[in-house]
């Protein structure tokens, strides 16, 4: 008797604080939403209110016409996709050189490509800058797709080779009996049943490059070819006190990424946890 | 003639070791094309080149030569219009960095961002992982939900806490003031130099320990169910079963953590660039980062901003293996 009603009151509490740590969490991204449509006159208005009194969609007017937040999101868009894709045919390449080919400097070659994991970004950063603008690959988007995939290429080929290692060799026999070359066998037998690991690196790949800052910072000068991380963080520093258009362009920001996240959340789990990526 | 020569090993059996299959044998009595015959390193090399070069060119060019590139630019009064006119200046870049005292300052904000940020996240990361790892209902709810300020950009999050910090009419003043009576007046947080730190060590805590505690539900899942209850039926409560079950059991996930979560610490940029302005006030508020990245692209002090990139790379590489070290020890103890 006195265990159940230990248990039954650990339950409560259990769901008492997980509802705490979700008001936790829940609250500021309420209080962006609910600030993303308040009119300018109630941005600072005291007190600070959970409810718009009245509640307007012209900040996100706003922010997508005049401040070009359109286009920005289209240019993020852009190289979220081709980053992406890029991402997974490079790596995939790679992991099945690794996983299943022969040739000589293999391992040296492999250990080479894993030092990219542990190199912090920020060593590399000043002469990516120099090197991008020596390839004229400074102010391009090109620039930052580039140094997006080559940044991902080392850890996503690394999770590429584990999947690719865990097919049966059988059906590659298979094939390979039946006179496919390695390109057939790439791309009809290992590829279709690597899906998981590909959605894996599809996930990580389109959160980095649609989230990254700090190289689109110092390698986009023009307006016209901003990102949305950069977009919104300048406008703000531009506009200190229009707050209401920096959360409507926010929101608008975190729509791709919410529905991404919650669409492969179980894809997404496990690779957390099989590779300590954070996303 | 070696016995390799004689007869090639199947193409697709991989390394030396591989024990031979029943699809091995039945391969051997394949009709052979020439193709799967010629094994010489020159036509595998060609074989495998389309699958390595795009991957290759790209590491070479972006990371490898880079790497390189900033320790050699680390010597020099970099030039960035003319590099051949960069001048070689030694060590002064270091000593430059080190004599600072806004670096100093910058390194002390840093070191005292990871001490609070990484035990914060680790303890509510373990707490939260350890109420989500019983029999709940919405536990993929959650889940979903706590995850979410870790796959937001810092950028979104760090204007969000920045605007909460808002002296006269921010929430949090708000609800500090008005509705749990805790202060009389506004506080200023983002004009003190160490009030300033209020916002953004918490949202260090906030965004990453949805991540922390993803970690630690999988090391909790991997401890057998058994364990928990063969000490329940000894007798053992829910307090000592954590301490002499749980918590031993997660040693190699709480290493993995705070080595990862460090790193991560010290290399805190964006939160500290946005929320401080880049300083404010009066530099005291910087991370090394938000320096080096001012010294380079600001003041385009290319050299200075690369000793400092050292600096932190080297600062950080050698934290980590002090870490693993010391932990690595006191599993064995």
């Amino acid at each position: 008797m006195g265990m159940r009603t230990e248990e039954r009151l650990v339950r409560w509490l259990t769901y008492a604080l997980l509802l705490l740590g979700l008001a936790a969490v829940a609250v500021p991204f309420w209080y962006m939403l609910v600030t993303s449509l308040k009119p300018q006159s109630f941005i600072f208005e005291v007190p600070p209110r959970l409810w718009p009194t009245q509640a307007t969609l012209g900040n996100y007017a706003a922010a997508l016409s005049k401040d070009s937040f359109g286009l920005y999101f289209l240019n993020s868009l852009l190289v979220a996709v081709a980053s992406v894709s890029l991402t997974v045919l490079i790596s995939a390449l790679l992991a099945y050189a690794f996983a299943r080919l022969h040739f000589s400097g293999k391992e040296p070659l492999f250990n080479l490509l894993l030092l990219g994991m542990m190199i912090p970004p920020v060593m590399l950063i000043i002469p990516q800058f120099i090197i991008a603008k020596q390839l004229k690959l400074f102010n391009s988007l090109l620039g930052l797709i580039l140094v997006y995939v080559t940044m991902n290429l080392s850890i996503q080929t690394f999770l590429l080779r584990g999947f690719f290692e865990g097919i049966p060799k059988d059906l590659e026999e298979a094939a390979l009996i039946d006179g496919a070359g390695q390109w057939t066998i790439f791309s009809r037998v290992v590829l279709p049943l690597s899906r998981p690991g590909l959605a894996v690196v599809t996930i990580f790949t389109f959160l980095y490059s649609w989230d990254e800052f700090p190289w689109a910072h110092v390698a986009i000068k023009e307006t016209t070819k901003r990102t949305l991380p950069i977009a919104i963080a300048l406008f703000q520093s531009q506009h200190l006190t229009e707050w209401g258009q920096v959360f409507a362009a926010s929101i608008v920001a975190l729509i791709p990424v919410v529905v991404v996240f919650v669409i492969f959340q179980r894809n997404f789990i496990r690779g957390v946890t099989t590779t300590g990526l954070k996303g | 003639m070696s016995s390799r020569e004689s007869k090639p090993a199947p193409r697709f059996a991989e390394g030396r070791a591989a024990v031979p299959t029943v699809s091995d044998t039945i391969a051997e009595f394949a009709p052979r094309r020439p193709r799967v015959r010629l094994s010489r390193p020159l036509t595998r090399a060609a074989a495998a080149a389309p699958f390595i070069i795009p991957g290759l060119a790209l590491y070479l060019t972006f990371i490898l030569a880079p790497m390189v590139y900033s320790f050699a630019i680390s010597f020099f009064e970099w030039n960035i219009v003319r590099p051949p006119l960069s001048e070689w200046v030694g060590l002064a870049n270091y000593r430059q960095a080190l004599g600072n005292p806004i670096f100093r300052r910058a390194v002390l904000n840093t070191l005292a961002y990871a001490a609070v940020t990484v035990p914060g996240q680790m303890a509510i990361g373990l707490f939260v992982a350890v109420l989500l790892n019983q029999q709940i209902r919405a536990r993929a709810f959650f889940r979903v939900v706590y995850y979410l300020p870790v796959i937001t950009s810092w950028v979104i999050v760090s204007l969000l806490f920045e605007y909460m910090f808002v002296g006269q009419s921010g929430l949090v003043n708000y609800l500090l003031r008005d509705v749990l009576h805790l202060i009389r007046e506004n506080v200023r947080w983002l004009a003190d130099p160490v009030l300033a730190f209020v916002p953004i060590h918490l949202l260090g805590i906030w965004k990453g320990a949805g991540w922390t505690a993803i970690i630690f539900l999988a090391g909790l899942q991997a401890i057998p169910e058994q364990l928990h209850e063969a000490a329940s039926v000894d007798g053992a409560g829910r307090l000592s079963r954590f301490r002499h079950i749980t918590l031993p059991l997660l040693r190699p996930t709480l290493v993995f953590l705070i080595v990862v979560l460090t790193i991560g610490g010290l290399n805190a940029y964006i939160s500290f660039l946005l929320i401080t302005d880049g300083g404010n006030p009066l530099d005291l508020t910087h991370s090394v980062l938000t320096l080096m990245y001012e010294a380079t692209f600001t003041r385009l002090e290319f050299g200075y901003g690369s000793s400092i990139s050292y600096l932190l790379t080297a600062f950080v590489f050698v934290i980590s293996v002090f870490q693993l070290r010391l932990l690595r020890r006191r599993v064995e103890l």
